[in-house]
């Protein structure tokens, strides 16, 4: 079972104008850079892409929509991308925003089988227009549904040829989840160590989930809000 | 008056001693630092750590370790790391005790919006909506009157909704007021600050009963 590849340009071959996209990360924090990049390369237009966040002007999926490549987001949370906003507000990008809890179970619920199911998050707002209300345990719930893609494109910190994952620090976040909902996951990773490296007792996600794997170059990582207090 | 660490400090004075306690962006950020001597509370960030610490040495930033607003944080000790749906299973759950979020408008019923002025500015709602659904116990901190003095507790939200009839209380730099049937009941005033000046400054129904102590601070 060897599920590696070469590089970014390799893993994305098989994504086409006008397919949905998974990306993992939140904020600048766990973002696949590397394959973002390739997609920029590539040109590959008309994306939709489902992302907790839309990166900022000239990082992450910023760089995507610099070049108009992407026609529809689905997030839930877009502040700090002035071209994003511009984009969004003069009508040349669709977007759904939508709950951050849902858009996370609606990807676990779309990798474990589960079609739909009811969260009391967005009940009066304009998030539950056109979805159905029921009452449980006397509070009113709507129903969601599950959240797919074409590929699911995700980073972790370590990876082994079978596609098992470990990620680091809160740049975990959405990348497990869109891991198990994509139709063709691709993980990229900073480290791609030797089978049995990974303790089988604190992998995050099994490799099952994962179809292709390689190891990213040049991460910069960059950081959204640099804050820090002084040595004293 | 209070200014936004004098509001902080204000709704610190809320925690209980073993609480789990999420802080939304802004000035409910400014809460961790001024926790009451003696108890011990975890912070949530709902991007995936509980247990979160103050923000790092200059030099010891790490990348991979961020709260919800994006900033460099650290880990404390017998703190824990998660995916986005094991926090909003904590969120949703109501294994948080205390919710503290920023808002642009908050009406007398406890409605909250704090996430899009049509045509305008749209950022998205992030958690918040999971957030103001779930909890039990939410506290608003913000401003009592928008920049052009307009007041933000309304008798209606003129924004979209973040959530109905939820929030529990507010704190502004005016006052505290809790959230009933009846509207907002005013339970403190800032120092300084006269009932009638809390009046002026709120749209929506307010309640004052007897005497209105000045806050601690």
């Amino acid at each position: 079972m060897d599920k590696r590849v070469k590089n970014a340009n390799e893993a994305i071959k098989g994504i086409k104008d006008g397919m949905t996209l998974m990306l993992g990360g939140f904020g600048l924090c766990g973002i696949p850079e590397n394959c973002i990049s390739a997609l920029v390369e590539a040109g590959t237009t008309n994306l939709t892409c489902i992302s907790n966040n839309a990166g900022v002007d000239d990082f992450g999926l910023g760089l995507l929509l610099q070049k108009r490549q992407i026609k529809k987001m689905i997030s839930s949370y877009v502040g700090e991308n002035d071209e994003f906003e511009r984009q969004m507000l003069s009508g040349e990008l669709e977007v759904d925003l939508i709950p951050q809890g849902s858009l996370a179970a609606r990807c676990q619920a779309a990798g474990s089988g589960v079609p739909a199911f009811y969260t009391p998050a967005g009940y009066g707002t304009e998030v539950a227009e056109g979805k159905e209300v029921r009452y449980f345990n006397g509070k009113p719930h709507i129903l969601e549904h599950a959240l797919t893609a074409d590929f699911a494109i995700v980073k972790a910190w370590k990876g082994d040829r079978y596609g098992n994952l470990f990620f680091k620090g809160t740049a975990r976040n959405f990348n497990p989840l869109m891991a198990m909902a994509g139709k063709i996951t691709i993980a990229e990773v900073e480290e791609l160590v030797e089978p049995g490296e990974l303790d089988p007792n604190t992998i995050h996600t099994p490799g099952i989930f994962i179809q292709h794997i390689f190891q990213g170059v040049n991460y910069e990582k960059r950081i959204e809000q640099r804050t820090v207090r002084p040595r004293t | 008056m209070l200014d936004k660490t004098g509001i902080a400090k204000r709704i610190a004075q809320e925690l209980q001693d073993g609480w789990y306690v999420n802080l939304g962006i802004g000035i409910p950020t400014l809460i961790a630092n001024y926790i009451p001597q003696g108890i011990s509370v975890e912070f949530q960030s709902e991007n995936g750590i509980l247990g979160m610490g103050p923000f790092p040495f200059e030099g010891d930033e790490d990348a991979d370790l961020i709260n919800a607003g994006k900033q460099t944080v650290t880990a404390m000790p017998g703190a824990s790391i998660f995916d986005s749906a094991t926090s909003f299973a904590m969120i949703r759950g109501q294994h948080i005790q205390l919710t503290v979020l920023g808002a642009m408008e908050v009406a007398d019923n406890g409605d909250i919006a704090n996430w899009k002025i049509p045509g305008r500015m749209v950022k998205g709602m992030g958690g918040a909506m999971d957030l103001v659904a779930s909890a039990d116990n939410i506290i608003v901190a913000m401003m009592h009157t928008n920049k052009r003095g307009a007041s933000k507790l309304l008798k209606r939200c003129s924004l979209p909704l973040t959530g109905v009839a939820c929030v529990k209380k507010v704190v502004t730099n005016l006052a505290v007021l809790d959230i009933t049937p009846n509207g907002f009941k005013l339970i403190e005033r800032a120092p300084g600050v006269s009932v009638e000046e809390i009046q002026n400054a709120t749209e929506g129904r307010l309640i004052v009963e007897g005497d209105i102590p000045e806050m601690k601070i």
